[in-house]
């Protein structure tokens, strides 16, 4: 994997990311957690612009952010199938998504913070405040629906355990990648198994480890998603207001 | 949620260091931990403060309308409970 790609994968899980928490505004359960999910999607946006911006001049093809955020197809996107899983209106799934995810970009962050490569690691610096707020939020939620009522830890151990297999792609192997991503589950298991265990709920066996996004192979859910998020670039290109 | 609403939270936030928390509005939350978040999210995204409290709406005694002439019309009329006779100290802006 080129760095190029690599780059192009990060920006395209935090772009990802941002565009389901989005659908989240004005249908979160309460107007303060649509304020919530809002936020963190517009931090993930604002990752997702640098990395992108970043990866284009990586590849030196003259693709801007717009150009790769809203004129690529599925197969061309290189994030993991975590983010691009639909939430169907079910918050249990959503923080669940969130709680994996944002333990993992922290840790992903914090190591490239360190890394050999000076405008990534100036990135990540920034980037693993926010994830460390999205982490926290998840958190708490995970903690609530966990140890909550008999009907909020059933849908929440249902909602992990839906999510669970896909978390192992974020740690597949890659020798020219920057970090160790292979390295970082255990430190991963060491945020996520406490919180699990302190919500009460169970931490699900690993086994099915479903992959491909890295490579473009995709689930069906994210071209639905491109089409919503890109429609309005690809009938009216270059629009501004 | 009708009929099944997260409690009040009245959020206060300190501008800086040396100033006291000042009310800011309003939100619900479950408990008070996410009261503190929401509150952030609402009212300090901008750097608007360097510090938080929340406290439960129903916990808060308030003086009742019905009540405000006995309460506040006594202070106006005297004078020299304000201090207008004395010049406010260069270096003090927050007096």
């Amino acid at each position: 994997m080129s760095r190029f790609e690599y780059v192009l994968g990060l920006g395209d899980d935090a772009l990802i990311a941002a565009q389901r928490l989005a659908q989240w505004c004005a249908a979160a359960p309460e107007m303060e957690e649509d304020v919530a999910l809002a936020n963190i999607a517009l931090d993930q946006l604002g990752a997702a612009r640098l990395l992108l911006s970043y990866a284009g001049e990586l590849e030196g093809a003259g693709r801007d952010e717009d150009a790769l955020a809203y004129l690529r197809d599925d197969g061309e996107f290189r994030n993991c199938l975590l983010v691009e899983l639909p939430d169907r209106h079910d918050f249990g799934i959503a923080m669940a998504k969130l709680l994996f995810l944002s333990a993992y970009q922290k840790l992903l962050y914090d190591a490239l913070a360190d890394a050999p490569d000076e405008r990534l690691a100036e990135i990540a610096a920034n980037a693993r405040k926010e994830s460390a707020y999205h982490l926290d939020h998840s958190t708490q939620w995970t903690l609530r629906l966990g140890d909550g009522t008999e009907e909020s830890h059933r849908r929440m151990q249902a909602a992990v355990d839906e999510v669970w297999p896909y978390t192992h792609e974020l740690f597949a192997g890659d020798e020219d990648a920057l970090v160790d991503h292979a390295g970082l589950r255990p430190a991963w298991l060491s945020i996520v198994e406490p919180v699990l265990a302190e919500a009460t709920l169970q931490r699900p066996a690993d086994g099915w480890a479903p992959a491909g996004g890295r490579s473009g192979r995709h689930t069906e859910h994210l071209s639905y998603l491109l089409a919503e998020m890109q429609v309005l670039h690809r009938a009216h290109p270059g629009a501004v207001w | 949620m009708p009929g099944n609403e997260w409690p009040l939270w009245e959020v206060f936030v300190r501008p800086r260091r040396g100033l006291a928390h000042a009310h800011v509005g309003s939100l619900h939350a479950p408990d008070a931990e996410m009261a503190l978040r929401n509150a952030r999210d609402l009212y300090t995204r901008r750097q608007e403060g360097v510090s938080i409290w929340v406290v439960p709406a129903a916990a808060i005694t308030a003086s009742s309308p019905d009540e405000k002439d006995a309460f506040f019309d006594p202070a106006a009329d005297k004078v020299y409970r304000h201090p207008t006779f004395y010049r406010v100290p260069e270096g003090a802006p927050h007096l």
